[in-house]
């Protein structure tokens, strides 16, 4: 115990005194220990790059050589999948388990290739492209783990996406083999193409017992709210055709319909619809001459006229996807592309990811009865809804459309909103546009509140070592009736505050907090000797304010809680000729800053503040020693999205005991400085958050012509 | 030397605990392996552990576009006959509305509902006769049931709870000899229990046909989506209009208060719903987290008393519910032996975040509410992660969502008028497919009962979404001029207010509201300006129709004047930009006040030159366009005509409604107190403001209003906004807004 006491006083500073002979016998001993630790290293990681080392030379042969497994006649089925099952009741919720990331862990089980007794394979396609992309999305993804013991998802390599490929029994079979089915608990099944003739159910006929589905074309029927997933019918079109993204706005077209296998019943309705508006409408088919079969996805014909598809898509504000024998198409994904605004016709369809997407601001859904009412109703739609509409479609489809990578982590997503639904992605998140996202705000206090004005406010006075002129100002405010706390922060760490003695007497706690350094973030500090939601902040020279100012000040924070309520107002400007923003503080008639010398604010910016501020702002005020109210501006703007308010007419704010630092105030160096922290900001916020407006705050009856003794606040403005 | 030994020993020790820490690191993974490699065995080629990788080389598409859309599908069966198949086919438990409802009973005349009439000696709660009252003073409540779209039963099918004394009987019967019956079709029944002990079905004991329910502790199970409707459970005493407000008054920052979790309730000892209450006591720590339940409750709970119920009892008796209410960050909401409880609206209104424990119960209103913004969905089988669960919810999102809670409190739920009306319109949406409220209307302040769809579906057009949108309200407006009196010289006030309202750099356009007796005169006598003036003449000349949404308004703002309006260019210039700020408040010159008189025990109206004001008069006020829509479509009858009648108190009503949407008073701009022209001709109407009886009125007005919105929707504000150097001693060039300090 002793020794190595002795040893740990002393410190590392003895190596480099050693003798020669030592520091040489040290260096072996350490290479030794190095040594066997790299030794080590390799033992433990060598196994590993064999085992990778296989299954790249797996990868390098090809899916042909995927172990077979024969399925024998009599295995298992699964039971068809249960109509009432819900997460609660289907979902074994365990095996997800409580991790601080919130995040489920989901298993892919290795490809195998199943054939019947006789060879056949169960499905025509086997894997196919678009599974194999999924698959690998799934596996690159933070969802994925290779540890089939802490999986709560599972994902069968069983490829289902396509019904008509398949054989419903054997692949039942294939599904109940794999080895931790268990009644398909936790399995999840992509499928897009359910159903098949004649009447196209709407899910996937594969009995699957308990397993989740992701299926595109659920109606309202088949799908289990809030156990299914509904996903869109992916389009290849995606990958194959690269549209760029057009602005919203009017278009050649209003209505388009591109679709080629419509039922007659609704292609005779559309040329109704043609025949009355005309131009506006353009109603195109399969092209019958064109020989090329592959050719013929790619174009479309009216009256022999030829078009590009997709591109054609663009050129109309409209497009119109009905169902067909499905109600999952995957027309709406080329037309989610053109940014077209779509019009869904077909009733009782669940649309892709509706759980979490508001179809309503991008879509137009109508009932198929009504598709001859089709052009009045969307002549009907305001334009500034047809744009917003044609940019939500284009976001979703970038977002949530445009590849199986998409699809595939959107559907694991929504399962991993579920499963730690207090962690869950905002509606915002999902469904505003990267745009939206950058210039809306969101502030966590939205709700019109006026908070009393019982609890009162704490008024926090920053100090260094001004002491006379802090007293003069702690006197004065002690005179504000709604003065719940003085709290003085001591940013002097060479003196220590006067003794208890000295301070004025005043009718409120008085408390003083020591500060560990001298930064100018500390007068933000969110203390919690700060017990009221409205802070004062004032510096240790504003005597000037009166006390009526300062209640009033404070009622008129008690109307706009979520802003800064301060008395010098200053504004940004833009320069022109330098191209950069400039700090204006001469006689304006506008205003965009109010200092916080002398502001009420609520605590919750505070904390904000401290914890909140976005990059290096906050060290980086720190070092300047300045710019802490510009900094402190640009947060509350930046969330709340609202101008400050700036109450009262202007005075002159100088303190008689001022220094030459102060003096400074007016000085072009500062003026610079000021300019550049602006400048700094803007860049780090990558944007310009603060509003300018053109009124400032007064008591109803300021200067009216009206005895002074009957007014709430007469002292105000006086010099 | 000794140090010699003593390094060589800590660097042995050293290097030891290393290696071993290497193996150890081996080892662990190895035995994590080990069952599943056990496990995995008995299928072959099956590796454990193996990684999915992407498959090089081409694959087949899923789909061949020949396949599967190029082909002519005609031969399937007609989409118009699946549709008929469709309906009629799943009747009652699988009912959507795509199948158990006539959708064309609601295209002729909109959406209609009518309630039967009540049958004499029958009995029905007084809660069922609120909800009907609420449909009858609806907007949507006709008494023609040959209009109706939704028929709602005069029988209180509430409490189907046999034991209840509530408990109607016969409905069968009863409900088949109603000859409009139908089958069920279009109907909805409303209800809030239904099975009884020892099972708690949810079986009505009734055949409900083809009618939608709008259910109370409805589970997921019976619940058919996107046609029955999940409302909350209410006491008989829910008020039934009005309504309180939520509980929250502060942002207490760090948002915790003195309790983290806490419950008070029964406890069930057995049977249905037990499980979930007889384990809280695994999480309670009698500190933060308080989870008290008590057995004593029904007549013979002594015989299933178990080991912990004396202790529990005696627990519970220590804490005060309402205390902890107030005092708790989340409140938990477990099951009883119905999934739904009281404890939901009481968390909801006391701002203590709900944590539903009540797995497989479908939310109140669960269509349109994004519960996940105001409530933590736990799952009862996760019980003992719950406290840990809400202890790792971030501060601000606790803020958010106790807002959240407040929102929806006041917007859906506080009265029983609420949680019909939003039944009614979650139906309506689903009938106007595509005139419904998008997510976020629902979701967002002021609520979906205030944002109507029908005035437009785009969120730009309301006054409540620029700041979601990042977007800005348009940067004009239109003024409405309401003129009474004729024409009869140029040198008249309104003339003078027309042309200092068309020099203002913000009008798009005038509109001359003539509801002057006299014709209306030429064209030539209006004033020349630089942008149009439309003259309308009122329909029926009555006052209300200066608030009718005309088409011919193109702006989002509007600025309401009176003919003998005194108000410069700059005034009109600066309230515009004020506006800018506000824009769901009225802004405006104007200002009056409320007050209670206790003596009167009722509400006062006061022009006099007070320090706070709660109204601004729409004789010159800006305010968003959408108000005119609101109060022509929202506001009852009722008011509307007395307001007609008077010719009078349509400002009032105005404010009435703009507050109780905003919850905010208006806004005063600068100092202006004589507004209205004083040197009128007596042959003027708008001498009115001499008039005596007219006050009266007006206090009149004021105490009918209140009672319509149930509560007194108006706010004080104690400041005005004035220009930034408003009277500031610098030299008058400098400022902007200088006519104004000329006035």
């Amino acid at each position: 115990m002793y020794a190595s006491g002795k040893y740990t006083s002393r410190g590392p500073a003895l190596i480099p005194r050693m003798k020669t002979k030592h520091r040489i016998y040290y260096i072996t001993l350490f290479s030794v220990v190095l040594l066997g630790l790299i030794a080590t290293g390799m033992f433990q990681f060598w196994p590993h790059s064999i085992e990778s080392a296989a299954d790249w030379t797996l990868d390098k042969r090809s899916v042909h050589d995927a172990p077979l497994i024969r399925l024998p006649v009599s295995s298992p089925i699964p039971e068809r999948g249960d109509l009432s099952c819900r997460m609660h009741t289907c979902f074994d919720v365990y095996r997800c388990g409580y991790n601080p990331k919130n995040r489920i862990k989901v298993y892919i089980y290795p490809l195998q290739k199943f054939v019947d007794e006789l060879g056949v394979p169960i499905s025509s396609t086997g894997l196919s492209r678009e599974y194999n992309d999924l698959l690998s999305a799934i596996s690159d993804s933070d969802f994925y783990t290779d540890d089939v013991t802490r999986a709560c998802l599972f994902v069968p390599s069983v490829d289902v996406l396509n019904q008509n490929s398949l054989r419903i029994r054997e692949t039942a079979q294939a599904l109940a083999m794999l080895p931790r089915w268990d009644k398909g608990m936790n399995h999840l099944l992509f499928n897009m193409l359910p159903g098949g003739p004649p009447d196209y159910n709407t899910a996937l006929d594969v009995p699957r017992d308990r397993a989740l589905l992701a299926g595109g074309g659920f109606s309202t029927w088949t799908y289990r709210q809030g156990y299914d997933v509904s996903i869109p019918v992916y389009s290849p079109l995606s990958a194959d055709v690269e549209l760029p993204e057009r602005q919203p706005g009017p278009r050649r077209y209003f209505i388009l319909s591109s679709q080629t296998a419509i039922h007659r019943e609704y292609r005779a309705e559309l040329e109704r619809l043609k025949e009355e508006n005309g131009e506006a409408l353009l109603l195109l088919d399969k092209c019958s001459n064109l020989s090329q079969a592959a050719a013929s996805a790619r174009k479309r014909c009216y009256k022999g006229q030829v078009y590009d598809y997709p591109q054609i898509l663009q050129e109309s504000s409209f497009c119109v996807v009905l169902r067909g024998a499905r109600l999952g198409q995957a027309a709406l994904s080329d037309v989610l592309q053109a940014g077209c605004v779509p019009v869904i016709l077909a009733d009782s369809y669940i649309l892709p990811f509706s759980e979490v997407l508001d179809w309503k601001r991008a879509s137009v859904v109508i009932p198929e009865e009504k598709l001859s009412e089709m052009y009045t109703i969307l002549k009907s739609i305001p334009h500034r809804q047809v744009e917003e509409m044609q940019r939500q479609a284009r976001w979703f489809w970038e977002a949530y459309f445009s590849s199986m990578k998409a699809i595939g982590l959107t559907t694991l997503q929504i399962i991993n909103d579920r499963i730690y639904p207090y962690a869950a992605r905002t509606y915002e998140q999902w469904n505003n546009p990267p745009v939206v996202k950058w210039s809306s705000v969101n502030s966590p206090l939205f709700l019109p509140l006026i908070p009393p004005r019982a609890p009162g406010f704490t008024a926090v006075v920053l100090t260094y070592d001004r002491v006379e002129s802090l007293f003069r100002v702690i006197t004065e405010i002690s005179k504000v009736p709604s003065l719940a706390k003085l709290l003085v922060v001591w940013n002097n760490q060479n003196k220590s505050p006067p003794e208890e003695s000295l301070w004025p007497k005043i009718g409120v706690p008085l408390k003083v907090v020591r500060t560990k350094e001298n930064k100018l973030s500390n007068r933000f500090f969110p203390y919690d000797e700060i017990e009221t939601e409205a802070v004062l902040a004032i510096d240790d020279d504003i005597i000037m304010l009166t006390s009526d100012e300062l209640q009033f000040g404070y009622e008129v924070w008690r109307e706009f809680p979520d802003r800064l309520v301060g008395y010098p107002g200053r504004l940004h400007l833009w320069d022109h000729e330098m191209g950069k923003w400039k700090y204006e503080s001469e006689w304006t008639n506008e205003v965009s800053m109010v200092l916080t010398g002398a502001a009420f604010y609520h605590k919750y910016f505070n904390y904000l503040y401290t914890y909140k501020m976005p990059g290096d702002i906050k060290n980086w005020v720190d070092a300047h020693m300045n710019c802490e109210d510009i900094a402190m501006n640009f947060l509350v703007a930046n969330i709340t999205g609202k101008a400050p308010i700036k109450v009262t007419p202007r005075k002159k704010f100088k303190c008689p005991e001022c220094t030459a630092i102060d003096g400074l105030s007016l000085d072009q160096t500062h003026m610079v400085e000021r300019s550049e922290c602006i400048n700094k900001f803007a860049s780090v916020f990558g944007t310009m958050p603060l509003k300018v407006v053109e009124h400032r705050a007064d008591p109803v009856l300021y200067k009216d012509d009206f005895p002074e003794k009957l007014k709430s606040f007469p002292n105000i403005g006086s010099l | 030397m000794q140090a010699k030994k003593r390094y060589l020993t800590l660097f042995s020790a050293g290097a030891c605990l290393i290696l071993l820490f290497c193996f150890g690191g081996i080892q662990l993974p190895l035995s994590r392996r080990g069952p599943s490699r056990r496990d995995d065995r008995s299928l072959t080629g099956y590796h454990p552990g193996e990684r999915w990788r992407r498959f090089p080389g081409s694959l087949q598409p899923f789909s061949r576009w020949e396949e599967d859309w190029g082909d002519n599908h005609n031969e399937h069966i007609s989409p118009r006959q699946k549709r008929d198949a469709n309906s009629g086919i799943d009747s009652g438990k699988r009912c959507r509305m795509d199948s158990c409802f006539d959708f064309s009973l609601c295209g002729r005349n909109g959406f209609k509902v009518y309630v039967y009439p009540q049958q004499k000696g029958e009995k029905m709660s007084e809660s069922y006769q609120n909800i009907l009252s609420s449909i009858e003073g609806s907007m949507y409540y006709t008494p023609d049931p040959g209009q109706a779209c939704l028929f709602v039963l005069s029988l209180d099918t509430l409490d189907r709870d046999q034991l209840s004394p509530q408990y109607v009987h016969n409905l069968k019967v009863k409900i088949q000899s109603l000859h409009l019956w139908n089958g069920g079709k279009n109907h909805i029944i409303f209800n809030l229990y239904s099975g009884t002990w020892p099972d708690y079905t949810e079986d009505l004991g009734f055949d409900i046909g083809l009618a939608m329910l709008a259910k109370a502790s409805i589970s997921t199970e019976n619940f058919r989506p996107y046609f029955d409707v999940s409302i909350p459970l209410f006491s008989k005493d829910h008020p039934r209009t009005g309504g309180e407000r939520g509980y929250l008054k502060h942002n207490t920052i760090p948002p915790y208060r003195k309790y983290m979790l806490v419950f008070k309730g029964k406890r069930y000892l057995t049977g249905i719903g037990s499980d979930t209450r007889n384990a809280l006591y695994h999480v309670h720590n009698s500190e933060d987290v308080v989870l008290l339940t008590t057995c004593k409750h029904g007549k013979d709970w002594q015989k299933h008393k178990d080991a912990r119920c004396d202790k529990d009892n005696a627990d519970y008796d220590k804490y005060d519910y309402r205390e902890m209410l107030y005092n708790s960050t989340f409140c938990l909401v477990p099951r009883g032996r119905r999934l739904g409880s009281f404890r939901f609206l009481e968390a909801l209104q006391a701002a203590c975040v709900p944590v539903m424990l009540s797995n497989g119960w479908e939310l109140p209103f669960s269509e349109i509410i994004d519960w996940n913004t105001a409530a933590v969905i736990g799952d009862e089988r996760l019980l003992l992660q719950i406290p840990s669960t809400v202890r790792s919810i971030h501060p601000d999102k606790i803020l958010s969502l106790r807002h959240q809670t407040q929102f929806l409190w006041e917007a859906y739920f506080n009265s029983v008028e609420k949680i019909v009306l939003t039944t009614l319109e979650i139906i309506q949406d689903r009938v106007m497919q595509h005139t419904s409220r998008s997510n976020l209307m629902w979701n967002s302040l002021p609520g979906g009962l205030f944002t109507l769809p029908q005035y437009s579906t785009y969120l730009g057009d309301f006054p409540f979404y620029y700041a979601k949108l990042g977007v800005k309200p348009y940067t004009k407006f239109t003024a409405i001029v309401h003129v009474v009196s004729p024409l009869v010289s140029q040198s008249q006030p309104v003339m003078k207010l027309l042309l200092s309202v068309a020099k203002s750099q913000y009008c798009a356009q005038v509109i001359v509201l003539w509801n002057c007796d006299k014709p209306l005169p030429a064209k030539h006598r209006w004033p020349v300006t630089s942008i149009p003036v439309i003259v309308i003449e009122g329909e029926s000349k009555v006052i209300s129709s200066r608030f009718l949404p005309y088409d011919t308004i193109p702006t989002d703002a509007v600025l309401s004047l009176d003919e003998d309006t005194v108000l410069s260019t700059t005034e009109v210039d600066f309230a515009f930009t004020v506006w800018q700020s506000f824009p769901d408040r009225i802004v405006g010159y104007p200002a009056r006040s409320h007050f209670w008189d206790g003596n009167k025990e009722r509400w006062g109206y006061t022009s006099k030159w007070t320090n706070d004001y709660s109204m601004v008069l729409t004789g010159a006020a800006i305010y968003h366009k959408y108000y005119h829509y609101l109060y022509t479509t929202y506001l009852p009858a009722s008011l509307k005509n007395m307001v007609d009648q008077m010719s009078n108190c349509e400002d009032i009503l105005m404010n009435f409604l703009v507050s109780s949407v905003s919850k905010l008073p208006p806004i005063k701009v600068t100092q202006k107190k004589q507004y209205k022209e004083t040197m009128m001709g007596q042959s003027s109407r708008a001498s009115r403001w001499a008039d005596p009886d007219h006050f009266a009125q007006r206090q009149t007005c004021m105490n009918k209003f209140a009672s319509w919105f149930g509560s007194m929707p108006l706010v004080h504000s104690q400041m005005r906004l004035d220009p930034v150097l408003f009277k500031d001693q610098v030299s008058i060039l400098r400022k902007k807004y200088r006519d104004i300090e000329r006035l």
